[in-house]
């Protein structure tokens, strides 16, 4: 398949398309007047397209998915999180979810283009032709898409929570799903998560195994303490131990942790294979 | 000041905060009393008291502004209140101001949520209880009577009733902010009154199923869930049922708090993953306010819903102002017919009340 357009350009698109759907959602807000669910849904939709057409290109030129620099990784969770949105957002009365998930996308699609040094080196085939790792990169970076859905979520939790707390519930917040809702799909949505990602890591251990020196320990450490740290939450949230505010607050920052530990992974990526030494200088 | 006058006094939402308003408000028992002795007090011709969850106002003829304050002293005696923190939160009015204010309650002018209508009942009825204790006379008697006839005609010819909310739609509004959908919502109704029913038929029409009533009175209860075709409760579980519930209504006419903050957090570790919402509608109020602080609890009292209710005010200004204008050119009438009535009341030698401006700006007072 070819296109007229290069695989940063399509992405650009996309991030454009958050962006609008971000600006009309926030006007809307600001004059105090619903905007239409439906056009910002089929906005977003057309900027999933546009990025799932970016994401694409990107694939085939490094020759597997694109998980290869913290450009390729940041595109790939907001897509995630699109993904998510587009499936679940229509299941409960979630305008409000479809703007923070434009706000969310926009802004990940958005500084990961800004930033060139972030694209500057594009590692090709960084799987080593092995499928099976590739998806266990996918899914862990599909999880940590489930965990940015999940604190936007607990973003719209805590000011449900605050507007029915100081009383103040017209305006935009009369937009919010219900306490109880938002409370539920966080709920879901962390299980989710730490599933996809164990999942993930038992794939990714099953491999480690056999070339223990295959990956850098600070990769494993930081995966391994974004996992404990996710399934904790949710033990502790079945437990009932940990409820509303403070579940959402730490569903925040479990999110923040996981972006912080991409850091770490994409720092100590090694090569799996001598294919993968192969650099694609942009 | 010595002269003879209407005058008004009191406290409304206006005035003083609902913790305030508790504290004056005035049961069946001490009304009785309070009547009795104002009956006896030198110089007080006549007398009415409106009270509501939202307004305790006396409404005196006197033959003096001193005869008036000892009606007020009289109540904060009862009230436990120095004069001093009673005047903090007053509404002072006399003359015509008085006549006006009288027009506003009753037309809902004055109301917390603009344009309600039960007020209108509720003032006919401290008509007729000043009536019953034979309290009204000649002037309290003209005043209610074109006042109700003011009310209806600021209602009819205005559109000042058209777009309320009521507290019920408003509380059941919040309840879906909070769980959603309501079909398995648990609501126990404490209290067995008219704004308590309202509220449950209103949950019930959005799809509340599972409706309990407590009362102190438990035929009174068992007679509403009858009707309500909901369950009943004997009162003194209420507490500890406490954790069965999602929505708890207080609307009793209690002296103290039926719901504490012990009992609250005792509900709430058997039930923390689920909130619970309190919505305090009595006066004096039902639910300890301290519970407002625990996690997962919301706590709505009168006015709070009242405020929520009353956020379309602004798109009403217009025909707050038809009807504003439409009640003072009555009130200013009526009070040119009253005006002899007061004025037989000078001692002889004292100058009339209508040429020494009994109806001026300066006598009125709003602390």
């Amino acid at each position: 398949m070819s296109s007229a357009l290069t695989d940063r350009q399509w992405l650009w698109i996309a991030a454009e398309f958050y962006l609008v759907v971000f600006l009309v959602g926030t006007f809307a807000q600001v004059r105090g007047r619903p905007h239409s669910s439906v056009f910002n849904y089929l906005l977003m939709v057309v900027g999933y397209v546009c990025q799932l057409m970016g994401l694409y290109l990107r694939g085939r030129l490094v020759g597997g998915c694109p998980l290869g620099n913290y450009f390729e990784i940041l595109q790939f969770t907001a897509w995630s999180a699109t993904t998510l949105y587009l499936v679940i957002g229509v299941t409960f009365r979630s305008s409000m979810l479809g703007y923070f998930t434009a706000c969310l996308t926009a802004a990940l699609s958005l500084v990961s283009l800004s930033v060139p040094a972030w694209d500057a080196t594009r590692r090709t085939d960084i799987f080593g032709g092995n499928p099976w790792i590739e998806f266990h990169a996918a899914l862990a970076l599909f999880s940590y898409g489930v965990f940015a859905l999940l604190a936007l979520t607990s973003l719209m939790f805590l000011l449900r929570n605050y507007s029915l707390k100081s009383k103040r519930v017209g305006g935009w917040f009369s937009f919010l799903p219900s306490i109880l809702d938002l409370d539920h799909i966080g709920v879901r949505l962390l299980a989710a998560g730490v599933t996809i990602l164990t999942v993930s890591l038992a794939v990714g251990a099953a491999w480690w195994l056999r070339k223990t020196e295959s990956v850098d320990v600070l990769k494993i450490l930081a995966t391994i303490a974004v996992w404990a740290a996710a399934g904790t939450v949710l033990g502790l949230r079945l437990g009932r131990k940990l409820l509303a505010g403070r579940f959402a607050w730490t569903c925040l920052v479990l999110f923040a942790a996981a972006l912080l530990s991409l850091w770490a992974v994409n720092a100590s990526r090694h090569p799996s294979s001598p294919a993968a030494t192969a650099v694609v200088k942009s | 000041m010595n002269e003879p006058g209407l005058f008004v006094f009191g406290a409304n939402h206006h005035t003083a905060p609902i913790a305030v308003r508790e504290k004056l408000s005035l049961d069946a028992e001490s009304a009785a009393a309070l009547h009795a002795e104002l009956a006896a007090l030198p110089g007080l011709r006549e007398f009415a008291l409106v009270s509501t969850c939202n307004r305790i106002e006396f409404y005196v003829v006197a033959e003096t502004g001193e005869a008036a304050a000892r009606v007020q002293a009289a109540f904060c005696a009862r009230q436990r209140f120095t004069i001093e923190d009673f005047e903090k939160f007053r509404l002072s009015l006399r003359g015509q101001h008085a006549v006006q204010h009288l027009f506003e309650v009753a037309s809902g002018l004055d109301s917390q949520m603009l344009g309600e209508t039960e007020i209108f009942g509720q003032v006919k009825e401290a008509y007729a209880a000043a009536q019953a204790r034979r309290s009204a006379g000649p002037v309290l008697n003209r005043v209610f009577q074109k006042t109700f006839q003011a009310a209806k005609l600021a209602r009819t010819h205005t559109a000042i009733t058209e777009g309320r909310v009521s507290v019920a739609n408003v509380a059941v509004e919040l309840a879906v902010n909070i769980f959603g959908a309501l079909a398995g919502t648990r609501v126990l109704l404490l209290g067995a009154g008219d704004i308590g029913e309202k509220t449950a038929r209103a949950f019930q029409g959005r799809g509340a199923t599972g409706l309990t009533v407590a009362s102190r009175r438990m035929e009174r209860a068992m007679e509403l869930a009858t009707e309500l075709g909901a369950g009943a409760l004997p009162f003194e579980q209420r507490e500890a049922k406490l954790a069965d519930f999602d929505v708890v209504v207080g609307s009793t006419s209690a002296p103290d708090l039926v719901v504490s903050h012990g009992a609250t957090i005792a509900a709430m570790k058997r039930r923390p993953d689920r909130p619970l919402f309190f919505i305090d509608l009595a006066l004096p109020r039902d639910i300890d306010p301290a519970v407002a602080g625990l996690q997962n609890v919301f706590l709505y009292n009168l006015d709070d819903l009242a405020k929520i209710a009353d956020r379309n005010r602004a798109a009403r200004e217009a025909e707050i102002a038809k009807c504003r204008a439409l009640l003072t050119e009555r009130a200013a009438a009526l009070w040119q017919q009253v005006l002899p009535q007061i004025g037989a009341m000078r001692r002889p030698g004292e100058t009339s009340p209508g040429a020494s401006g009994l109806s001026s700006p300066d006598n009125v007072s709003s602390a």
